[in-house]
């Protein structure tokens, strides 16, 4: 966007939420093709604009919930200004002036300002607080764990309000270890979307959160004692409860209020009204979001935000642009609690018929609400068992492929397969993605074609926000790739015909022991340097023994065969097991006269260890025999397996800790150590929330709450990084390592080759919530076997290299040449640099000794950082180090 | 080709199949690999990608009907007989004659050099 001149037309934008956010996308996306515009928006919140629905992430960590990409503020024509509230606008002058009294001019005029959490107006209301903001959140946070202390007990919370949100809202609070009670005037929970028979069943699975429940009634007091603290809730119907919080949930109030000033219409109920074009009753003035009264109505989504954002942009460039209506599907994002409802749900169209599958006892209700002739599908709500809504919901007001019965999953029905959606059908509601762009994009129509979820999510946006439609868009993906003839083959290469998981499992359930086994049941040819390497882990995860022996030394990676790293000279790096980070005074000496001995370049690891370079093949035996008297052990850093466990100091010695980290990350290491995987993976211990292992980085984070850890999976550094997502939370000791080894498990079972655990875990059907629904309720009844299969492990582990160093039939394999078997590689060639050895470069190479030599540096080139060669050479051979000793 | 010009290396008994040995000829190094149907193998030693030495350490696989050899550095794949590169035109690895003569396996350098 252009900067300001006599051109250029000034957009202001009132409020800095979800709605505003999308507005300024828009706008920025037009500002190519259509400069001119200058778009300041105006945040009361001190924060960028941020995600509102996910506000509830904030009730674990401190998590940045900021929307999008944050150069969006810096692009040019763009400017945010956080904490300046609107104060009052003048449409005729066209400005509008901001706290503390500066005025802005305005050729466009936009309200964002959402709404505010409605209090009723009860005597001790004002002692009630509401959740809407991040410091709404972060202060309940705060107050739970400070009544824990001073009251001694589980702080009692009282929800007024039994919606959505009150239920999130109360299931969080319970969570952070308060003692929730939901006061709600209908007679059943979520009393707008739900229908009784459904109420009913979502009450059951509340209250087994042990949640309790007050029904049918509202507060009529909250009382407080003469020092103004909360001591309870008076009901209307003449209960008391004890409280010592209370919070608000009962509704929201649209934030319309310099709008009325200015004189602007109000809808019936409140809110700005506007047209299906979010113009407002005066020119050059448009509402989007919750504050928008559309059809006389505000509706509390972002969904319907986001679409009324793209409008008004559109409009506001001269387009014609139509708000498409209300889409009021929700799904309850509360763990262990499945809610969906959708379109008419409480079948008021004339004639409709509601076929119902409800099991109250084991809280489970399903409704599908059609059309008199039973063929059109008009709404329907799930509880207990959402499984149907993610492909239900595209098809609202048309024809389902097969009778409504066959939908109802509780009951033991089995969707119909195939029935192709309508490229017009809605995929992501949140950001307004038809099915024909999904395709268009994977076909690649009008770019290039996007043939992996995560390019697809990212370039069409479908999936991005709320994720319920993530399973559909992957669908979508296979079954157009196969219609391109992109086989989406599952082969893992010309020689195996199954993908890795189908190979595990085909393994695992015909025992076969042995790469030759494995081929001839499943493979032809020799095999190649991919199916070799995944046989010879899935050999080593399955039947334990040592993984150069039995003619499965040649199926190992270029690591695994020497059981170090190989570098880019060919040498290798070795790095002895730290578990935890933990290292004794002695034990750093024994690695320091091994370095010096040797003459590796010495250099710490970002997962705390200590990583030794430059080591010869056949120096590897003698590096190792040192380092296995001493007590080491190997630290795998070589294998597709257990790297780390990374760790704060933890409780004891940090002023902040509340769990020992350290001890837990020891005791993590030593179980899963030597387990090979489909790729490497890592865990990290923090003692605290403050989070100092950046454990949410690591493929198994765990953090310390002040009840026990709180379990994070699939997080990765590197190339494509991703946080790990909150999977339990409160765990003892016993449950944590429990929902660990059934994890690991589970991915080593059915991940792809080379899929670590966040890619795993989001292309898996049913995604994170069916990872959860496997772990921490064995709905697949395999949590003994998989807990079964990693006591095996645990068994059977053995030091690969004091294995190794065991048995002279094995160290053969570290002969440097079959004809001479301690003759260092003469190709290797190293310079000093900054006192440590380093390769030789290419130009280095020409003018430096050969065989195995190494070079010091030149006096006082080492100052000045620089390697210089010098034909000094001094013999490095282990024999003559070790025996020197 | 006289008899002068095969270098003796090692024993046939020396050679595991499939897993790859360097051998040292003055100062030249040679990968020497045994398949599982007893033929014999040698090439460079030297990767053409990186220049380093490493071949022997790679793993010994099939494309077709060609026996294989990857690099274990960048995973480059070269077929064992001729050394074309499968992966890369880019690259050729030197190979070598190799015979068993009397329980002996023997390399002809100067044919490739
Ligand atoms: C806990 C929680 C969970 C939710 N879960 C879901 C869900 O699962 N699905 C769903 O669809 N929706 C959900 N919502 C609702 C969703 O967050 C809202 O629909 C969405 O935030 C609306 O965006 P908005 O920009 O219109 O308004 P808001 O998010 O309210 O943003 C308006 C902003 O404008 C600011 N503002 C107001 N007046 C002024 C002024 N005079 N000057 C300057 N700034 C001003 C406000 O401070 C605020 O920051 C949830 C909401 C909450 C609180």
């Amino acid at each position: 966007m252009a900067e300001a001149d006599a051109t250029t037309r000034h957009v202001v934008v009132i409020g800095g939420g979800p709605a505003a956010h999308r507005f300024t996308e828009a706008m920025a996306a037009r500002s190519a093709a259509n400069p001119g515009f200058v778009v300041t928006v105006l945040g009361e919140e001190p924060h960028l604009p941020y995600d509102r629905v996910a506000l509830s992430r904030r009730l674990v960590d401190s998590e940045d919930l900021t929307l999008g990409d944050r150069t969006l503020w810096d692009a040019p024509g763009i400017r945010y200004r956080p904490a300046r509230r609107a104060t009052a606008i003048d449409p005729a002058a066209r400005t509008v002036t901001i706290e503390g009294g500066e005025r802005l001019s305005w050729d466009e005029l936009v309200f964002a300002t959402g709404s505010s959490a409605s209090v009723p107006p009860i005597p001790g209301a004002e002692k009630g607080y509401v959740y809407r903001t991040i410091e709404d959140v972060d202060f309940l946070v705060a107050e739970v764990a400070r009544l824990r202390v001073a009251l001694r007990r589980p702080a009692n919370v009282v929800v007024v309000g039994g919606g959505l949100l009150g239920l999130e809202a109360a299931g969080g609070l319970q969570r952070l270890g308060g003692n929730s009670t939901i006061v709600h005037s209908g007679r059943w929970l979520m009393s707008a979307q739900l229908d009784e028979g459904a109420g009913q069943a979502l009450g059951r699975l509340i209250e087994a959160q042990g949640i309790a429940l007050a029904l049918g009634t509202r507060p009529s007091e909250i009382l407080c004692s003469p020092s103004g603290r909360v001591l309870g809730v008076a009901l209307a119907d003449g209960r008391q409860l004890n409280a010592d919080l209370v919070v608000f949930s009962i509704g929201i109030t649209p934030r319309d209020e310099l709008a009325r000033d200015a004189g602007l219409d109000i809808g019936p109920r409140g809110g700005i009204a506007i047209g299906d074009d979010c113009s407002s009753s005066h020119p050059g003035i448009w509402a989007i979001g919750e504050v928008a009264a559309v059809g006389g109505l505000c509706v509390g989504l972002v969904a319907p935000a986001n679409a009324m954002a793209e409008v008004a942009a559109d409009r506001i460039h001269g387009g014609e642009a139509l708000f498409p209506g209300i889409d009021d599907a929700t799904k309850l994002k509360l763990s262990g609690v499945e809610v969906a409802s959708f379109g008419d749900a409480l079948a008021v169209t004339e004639h409709s018929l509601e076929v119902v599958y409800a099991d109250p006892a084991r809280g489970l209700y399903q409704k599908i609400v059609v059309t008199g002739d039973a063929k059109t599908l008009l709404g329907g709500i799930f509880v207990g068992d959402a499984a149907p809504y993610t492909s239900l919901r595209p098809l609202l007001g048309r024809e389902l492929p097969a009778e409504p019965g066959a939908y109802l999953s509780a009951a033991g029905a089995e969707p119909p397969a195939g029935g192709e959606l309508p490229d017009d059908v809605q995929l992501c509601s949140c950001n307004n993605v038809s099915v024909g762009a999904v395709r268009s994009a994977v076909r690649g129509d009008h770019d290039e074609a996007c043939t992996e979820l995560g390019a697809l999510k990212a370039c069409t946006r479908a999936g991005t926000q709320c994720g319920s439609c993530v399973p559909l868009v992957k669908k979508i993906l296979e079954t157009e790739l196969t219609k391109a003839g992109v086989e989406v083959s599952r082969a893992l290469c010309e020689h195996i015909e199954l993908s890795r998981s189908e190979l595990f499992e085909s393994v695992r359930i015909l025992q076969l022991a042995s790469f030759d086994a494995i081929m001839e049941r499943f493979g032809r040819g020799l095999g190649c340097d991919i199916c070799k390497p995944v046989i010879a882990s899935i050999l080593a995860t399955q039947t334990s023994g040592y993984i150069l022996d039995s003619g499965r030394g040649a199926l190992q990676d270029t690591n695994d065969r020497a059981l170090a790293n190989m570098q880019k000279d060919g040498t290798y790096s070795v790095v002895p097991r730290i578990p935890g980070g933990e290292i004794t005074p002695q034990k750093l000496k024994v690695i320091a006269e091994v370095a010096a001995d040797f003459n590796l370049y010495t250099k710490i690891t970002g997962g705390q260890r200590i990583d030794l370079f430059g080591a010869r093949l056949e120096q590897l035996p003698d590096i190792w025999k040192v380092l296995v008297d001493a007590g080491f052990e190997s630290g795998q850093a070589y294998g597709k397996s257990l790297r780390t466990v990374k760790s704060c100091v933890g409780s004891t010695w940090c002023r902040y800790g509340v769990q020992d980290a350290v001890a837990m990350a020891i005791q993590l290491e030593l179980r899963y150590r030597g387990l090979r995987s489909p790729h490497k993976f890592k865990l990290g211990v923090s003692g605290c929330a403050r989070e100092c292992a950046e454990a949410r980085g690591k493929d198994i984070g765990i953090i310390a709450s002040e009840l026990g850890w709180n379990l994070y999976v699939g997080g990765n550094g590197g190339y494509q990084p991703a946080h790990a997502q909150l999977l339990a939370q409160d765990l003892d000791d016993e449950t944590l390592i429990r929902y660990i080894d059934r994890y690991l498990m589970y991915y080593i079972r059915t991940a792809d080759r080379l899929q670590r655990t966040a890619r795993w875990q989001e292309e898996l059907e049913g995604g994170l919530d069916h990872v959860r629904a496997v772990v921490c309720d064995d709905s697949l009844g395999i949590a003994d076997e998989l807990e079964a299969a990693m006591a095996a492990h645990v068994g059977n582990y053995e030091d690969e290299w004091a294995a190794t160093l065991r048995d002279p039939e094995r160290l053969r394999r570290f002969r440097s040449f079959v004809n001479a078997p301690t003759t260092p590689d003469p190709a290797v060639v190293q310079v000093t640099e900054r006192g440590q050895p380093r390769p030789a470069r290419a130009d280095e190479r020409d003018t430096a000794v050969p065989l195995g030599l190494s070079i010091p540096l030149r006096p006082g080139a080492a100052a000045a950082g620089q390697a210089a060669i010098a034909q000094t050479a001094i013999a490095q051979t282990a024999t003559s180090q070790t025996e020197g000793r | 080709m006289t008899n002068d010009d095969w270098v003796p290396l090692c024993s046939l008994d020396d050679l595991e199949p499939l897993w790859g040995e360097a051998a040292l000829v003055g100062g030249r190094q040679v990968a020497l690999f045994l398949l599982p149907d007893g033929s014999l193998h040698a090439v460079s030693n030297r990767c053409p990608a990186t220049g380093s030495y490493v071949m022997s350490r790679g793993i010994v696989g099939s494309k077709g009907a060609r026996s294989t050899i990857a690099s274990p550095l960048h995973k480059q794949v070269y077929d064992l007989a001729t050394g074309e590169c499968l992966s890369s035109p880019d690259y050729l690895l030197p190979t070598y004659p190799v015979r068993v003569e009397a329980g002996i396996v023997q390399v002809a350098l100067a044919e490739a050099a």
